[in-house]
């Protein structure tokens, strides 16, 4: 984490959709730094702008209707700027991203074997064949038995795990620097979601990638995180390492998102839900997103948007409690 | 109906099997051998277009030549299996060259709407915004006018003739096609494995041509076959009012017309173009259902 230049980097990340009627502010100045093979897991509800942040990166957003603003750079290079060409090239090969529903992300008319070599013969001068022994690699990566046979299966016809095995296969197919994994086991039952999970944080540590992963699951985040950043109406709220997040969160949208899970939960007490709802990103507060559902609310809370403040050093909190307090009520 | 389903579902298997092993054409093929309102078709359709293509050599006698004597006799007359028309001439003979005509104009203005069609409904498709808004509003102005009147305005104006028809016959064809293309081409594109074949680096064309043009075909084409049994009748229509075939020419249409006075001296006779009508759009019609279900990999 202490290497001189991140591999990812973001700056004041800002996503807004435009539509006849209403601009939605999706993300709203999002920075981040993300080492070289280091899992960060961007935690949040849904509607809380992790899954645009993701998009964002990769520009993977309708472009008449989304406007993007900051600077992400992937490995020194500034995606904003990318013509087409140069952006073909980025998606796939440096940078590559797993869906929520593998079901819909692979086309259904297609061989999963297909989809895989044609991917990986855009991005690499390679023959047919050898994409081919490739592809047999890859599935054997993630643990798809029979590999062969597989290849020649179309979507449709693998169980869901199996699925996302592929997604996984697919998207490792270039050996990526960056793999983007939105909500990859949101779709899966819960025995076939710790599987992909040791999987994916296996296949990280084996080559070396760096991972970000989205999703709304304490549990998960846990399990595959190094780095924790929880977002709130498309502001990183908090973030630091899972072990500090995790045992002194400071945010008080972190507290309640803890204490509303089932993992820690005592048996017989009750859980702990968040009152209210979330803001509605067409018509943002100018204070604090959260401050209408805070137990601790301020006077300044719906005045102004607090600066981020370091309770230990790579731990980032945006509140005034915990600027003023390192461990609020 | 309940037949196909029946069929289809046990092909379902057997065919799930087979796509694990073997190509995809052949996975249609065992799927068709089981599904025999389709095959039946085909094998109708095959021997009808056949039998119009060999014409010259099946039909027993001249379809032209008349005869002031024989008008009029029953099916069954010796030397005339199937009787003869109004003036005397070989109904077989005349059934058998008379495909040649209704076919090609049962067939010939769906591919041209399909191309033409097909082209703008994807782009209208894919592009949507603005484009999309001119070319389906444009469109729309087409559909404004009831089909069989749309083509007989056109025939009118343009004048009778077999080529005048068929270009009104694709002007015809040309809405409902592109509005279908259009709207599968939408649905797809919004789809996740459109944003999943960007994010592994594919570019606007290649999405185009692999991912959007492979899922709109399929349904696109089969739509297309089912209106080629529309497109006969059309034709079929048009020659009936005299703006399609002329006389004496022998069409299928143009031969109902012309028998129709004389439908209460032999009704038998008189009938005999429009079942042939009947069975050629019937089998397009049933043939496409079952393409369908054949060639959708997710079934």
């Amino acid at each position: 984490m202490g290497s001189a230049e991140p591999l990812v980097s973001i700056r004041d990340l800002r996503v807004s959709f435009v539509s006849r009627d209403a601009t939605v502010h999706a993300v709203n100045g999002v920075d981040l730094d993300l080492a070289r093979g280091e899992a960060l897991c961007i935690l949040g509800e849904s509607g809380s702008g992790k899954s645009v942040t993701l998009r964002a990166m990769i520009r993977l957003l309708p472009p008449r209707r989304a406007r993007l603003s900051g600077s992400v750079k992937v490995a020194g290079r500034e995606v904003m700027s990318m013509g087409e060409r140069a952006l073909s090239d980025l998606r796939g090969g440096q940078v590559s991203m797993i869906f929520q529903e593998p079901a819909l992300a692979f086309d259904p008319v297609y061989t999963v074997g297909r989809q895989i070599t044609e991917t990986i013969v855009r991005h690499e001068k390679v023959s047919r064949a050898d994409a081919r022994r490739r592809a047999v690699e890859l599935l054997d990566l993630v643990r798809i038995p029979s590999p062969e046979r597989r290849l020649a299966s179309y979507p449709h016809e693998l169980s869901g795990g199996m699925r996302q095995r592929a997604m996984i296969a697919l998207a490792l197919s270039c050996r990526p620097d960056v793999l983007l994994a939105d909500e990859p086991t949101t779709a899966l039952d819960a025995s076939v979601q710790i599987q992909i999970l040791l999987l994916l944080r296996e296949l990280q540590r084996e080559l070396g990638m760096a991972v970000i992963f989205v999703t709304h699951d304490v549990g998960v985040a846990v399990e595959i995180a190094d780095r924790i950043a929880v977002m709130y109406a498309g502001r990183f709220v908090e973030s630091g390492p899972v072990g500090t997040v995790i045992k002194t969160p400071s945010h008080p949208y972190t507290q309640g998102l803890l204490a509303s899970t089932v993992h820690g939960a005592m048996r017989g007490q009750r859980l702990e839900a968040i009152p209210g709802s979330p803001p509605d990103l067409a018509s943002l507060p100018v204070g604090c997103a959260f401050a209408p559902r805070c137990r601790h609310r301020l006077e300044r809370c719906t005045e102004s948007y607090p600066e981020e403040s370091r309770p230990a050093a790579a731990h980032a909190v945006r509140c005034f409690l915990a600027a003023t307090s390192p461990e609020p009520a | 109906m309940s037949q196909a389903t029946e069929t289809s579902a046990a092909m379902v298997d057997a065919a799930q099997v087979a796509a694990q092993s073997r190509g995809y054409w052949k996975t249609v093929w065992l799927r068709l051998r089981g599904d025999k309102v389709t095959i039946a078709c085909f094998v109708v359709l095959a021997l009808i277009v056949l039998s119009a293509v060999l014409a010259d050599w099946l039909a027993p006698a001249d379809p032209y030549k008349t005869s002031m004597l024989k008008r009029l006799k029953p099916i069954g007359t010796e030397g005339f299996p199937l009787g003869t028309d109004e003036l005397g001439r070989d109904m077989l003979s005349r059934l058998l060259h008379g495909g040649r005509l209704s076919l090609f104009m049962g067939i010939v203005p769906v591919v041209y709407a399909l191309v033409i069609g097909g082209a703008l409904g994807l782009v209208a498709g894919f592009l949507g915004g603005r484009v999309n808004m001119l070319i389906m509003r444009t469109i729309d102005v087409l559909y404004a006018f009831p089909s069989v009147l749309l083509a007989v305005a056109i025939s009118g104006s343009l004048g009778a003739g077999v080529t005048n028809a068929i270009v009104s016959l694709t002007v015809v064809f040309v809405p409902p096609i592109a509005r279908v293309t259009e709207s599968v081409t939408t649905q797809v594109r919004s789809l996740d494995f459109v944003d999943a074949a960007r994010a592994s680096g594919a570019g606007t064309f290649t999405i185009i041509r692999v991912h959007v043009l492979s899922n709109v075909l399929g349904p696109v084409f089969i739509y297309a076959t089912s209106l080629i049994s529309v497109s006969i009748i059309l034709a079929a229509g048009l020659s009936f009012l005299g703006l399609g075939t002329e006389p004496p020419h022998p069409e299928w249409g143009l031969m109902l017309n012309t028998l129709r006075q004389s439908i209460y001296v032999s009704p038998w006779v008189a009938a005999l173009p429009g079942v042939m009508i009947f069975f050629t759009s019937l089998s397009f019609n049933l043939m496409s259902d079952g393409l369908r279900s054949a060639m959708d990999v997710r079934l």
